[in-house]
């Protein structure tokens, strides 16, 4: 029996990648959240948006690396962020432009606009690939550890390792202050207040003289901001690749729709809800268990619910299991 | 005597091809309260909607203080002092009711301290409640967060759609009283009412609308005393 010993291995392999994934997702969702209950449309272009995002994100962290220019033990991609998030919000705006806001003059059904996102989809993914190539990439510099499972050892004196990786502690913090400041500005500010006044009545916000047009584009230039932090955090803690990205878009989902679409505090509670369920179905909890059961009780085999291949399924699951029993999410967005 | 402060000026139209309205006035004099009454279907929304700018009127025309303003939007009637309260979803739910007042004087970039203290000085139970979300508010406090939030612009024109749908009888009477306050303050006020009598006891000018057509139109009084207006539309 050796609980603090289980409980750093879990921590090592488990709660801290959770953390991290789970903070990846949840502003993934919550830029996937924000267009449905403003715009009205589930964005599954919102993957796509990320990468392409992340993508000016590197290729200026590289030119900024060739400079010279850096962040220290910070990876040089925080101070290439702004320069991503303008790009996208230029990108999302000009897809607005011509693309979705022809179908919201029509006053299209909500399926009409996914549609169109799907079209926009598929026209993100390529020209990410075009520019960038379809293949890995690593821009993480910087110090690699905050500290590493050597260093945690030699200063607990524990058997087990814990290891916190820069990449980890970075999105952990960012996400909390992106969070932050997003719940300020929407519940604070006259712009926020207009956004949240919109998406709970429309009609009624127009006869109350709020500017649909704009709201529209703040809506698109926070969800921008969003997709590229998320998009970044994700590629700075576990590299960056066109089509994971695109499959990331189950997850988000997932997220999004287990805390109930257009609920930006579902957002967050689903995004790690999603990855600490996916983190515990496809853990081996062998050596955890050996840690806790008896000597000789160590089960035979890893004692994984489901492989690592199958981290989809989970989400899948998620998402049938929440449609089917509770489709306003758990803290009761709109329907979907 | 100066003309109306709003008039719809025989309005015809309606949603999309059929005509909802046929040649429909309505109108309202400065300080004054003017009700629309009818039977259901009446196409007494569709009026007070026509008014505002939300749907196009074929012919006719609607003027405030004398001028045209049949072609502005609803948001341009807003800032020329027009207020509407629509007979259904008329507030924010998830905002709190502050919020709501706060979204009502959304154009306006002066402080409106002193209007949301007027409001909640009309309406005190929504001083109480302000952090409140308003959807979570029983009805009669739902129509004060909606009444409150449309004078939130200090309209000079105030308009009501059933402003007391779906309130108890007594809820009902105080609301009444409010807006009689309200209209002494000098706004003038055009009001759809399922409740005629009361609401024709309390009107100056009353306008009994059938099939989209003005069937009666007299002080609130006279309507009242009018025995066929009694018969069909009073109830005896
Ligand atoms: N949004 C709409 N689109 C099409 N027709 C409508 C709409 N709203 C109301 N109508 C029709 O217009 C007529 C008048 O409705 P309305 O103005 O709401 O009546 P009232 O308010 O007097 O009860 C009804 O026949 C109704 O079916
Ligand atoms: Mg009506």
């Amino acid at each position: 029996m050796d609980p603090i010993n289980a409980f750093v291995l879990l921590a090592n392999f488990v709660l801290v990648p959770a953390l991290a994934y789970g903070s990846q997702l949840a502003l993934g969702a919550l830029g996937v959240t924000l267009v449905y209950g403003i715009l009205r449309f589930s964005n599954f272009a919102h993957g796509d948006f990320m990468a392409f995002g992340t993508m000016v994100v590197i290729l200026t962290t590289w030119v900024l690396q060739a400079a010279g220019i850096g962040l220290g033990v910070l990876p040089t991609a925080l101070l290439a962020l702004p320069v991503g998030i303008v790009a996208l919000a230029l990108y999302a705006l000009a897809a607005e432009k011509l693309v979705f806001g022809f179908y919201r003059r029509q006053r299209v059904k909500p399926v009409v606009l996914v549609m169109a996102s799907i079209g926009v989809m598929f026209v993100t993914n390529g020209i990410v690939r075009l520019i960038i190539g379809p293949g890995d990439q690593r821009f993480e510099d910087g110090g690699r550890f905050i500290f590493s499972v050597r260093e945690f050892r030699e200063w607990s004196g524990l058997a087990e390792g814990l290891a916190l990786r820069t990449a980890q502690g970075i999105t952990i913090v960012v996400a909390l202050v992106v969070m932050v400041a997003l719940f300020w500005f929407l519940n604070r500010t006259r712009t926020g207040k207009s956004m949240r006044a919109f998406s709970d009545n429309e009609d009624l916000a127009l006869l109350s003289g709020i500017n649909p047009d704009r709201v529209v584009r703040v809506t698109w230039i926070l969800a921008a901001a969003l997709a590229v932090v998320a998009g970044t955090l994700y590629g700075l803690d576990k590299g960056f690749r066109p089509f994971t990205y695109f499959q990331l878009l189950l997850p988000i989902f997932a997220a999004a729709i287990v805390g109930g679409l257009g609920n930006p505090m579902g957002a967050i509670a689903g995004g790690y809800l999603v990855a600490f369920s996916e983190m515990t179905i496809t853990y081996a909890w062998r050596r955890f268990l050996g840690h806790l059961l008896p000597e000789g009780w160590t089960p035979e085999g890893l004692a994984q619910i489901l492989s690592v291949d199958y981290k989809f399924a989970v989400s899948f699951a998620i998402l049938v299991l929440v449609l089917i029993f509770r489709p306003t999410g758990l803290f009761r967005g709109k329907a979907v | 005597m100066s003309g109306p402060v709003l008039i719809g000026d025989a309005m015809t139209g309606g949603y999309g091809a059929a005509d909802i309205l046929h040649d429909c006035t309505i109108a309202v004099e400065k300080g004054q309260i003017a009700v629309i009454v009818g039977p259901n279907g009446a196409g007494k929304s569709t009026a007070m909607k026509a008014v505002f700018g939300m749907l196009n009127i074929r012919e006719g025309q609607v003027r405030l203080n004398g001028r045209d303003i049949t072609k502005l939007t609803p948001q341009a009637r807003v800032a020329q002092g027009m207020a509407f309260v629509p007979q259904t979803s008329n507030i924010f739910p998830s905002l709190t009711v502050e919020e709501n007042l706060e979204m009502g004087a959304f154009l306006r970039r002066d402080d409106f301290r002193t209007t949301m203290e007027q409001v909640f000085d009309l309406f005190p139970i929504l001083r109480d409640k302000r952090r409140q979300a308003a959807g979570e508010l029983s009805g009669g406090q739902r129509q004060q967060v909606a009444v409150g939030r449309a004078l939130m612009t200090q309209p000079s024109v105030l308009m009501l759609d059933e402003p007391t749908a779906g309130v108890s009888p007594i809820v009902m009477d105080e609301l009444f009283d409010r807006i009689i306050e309200v209209a002494r303050t000098g706004i003038s006020i055009l009001m759809v009412e399922q409740n005629a009598r009361q609401a024709l006891e309390i009107a100056d000018k009353g306008y009994v609308l059938v099939q989209g057509r003005n069937r009666f139109t007299d002080t609130g009084q006279a309507l009242l005393a009018d025995p066929e207006v009694r018969r069909s539309f009073l109830g005896g």
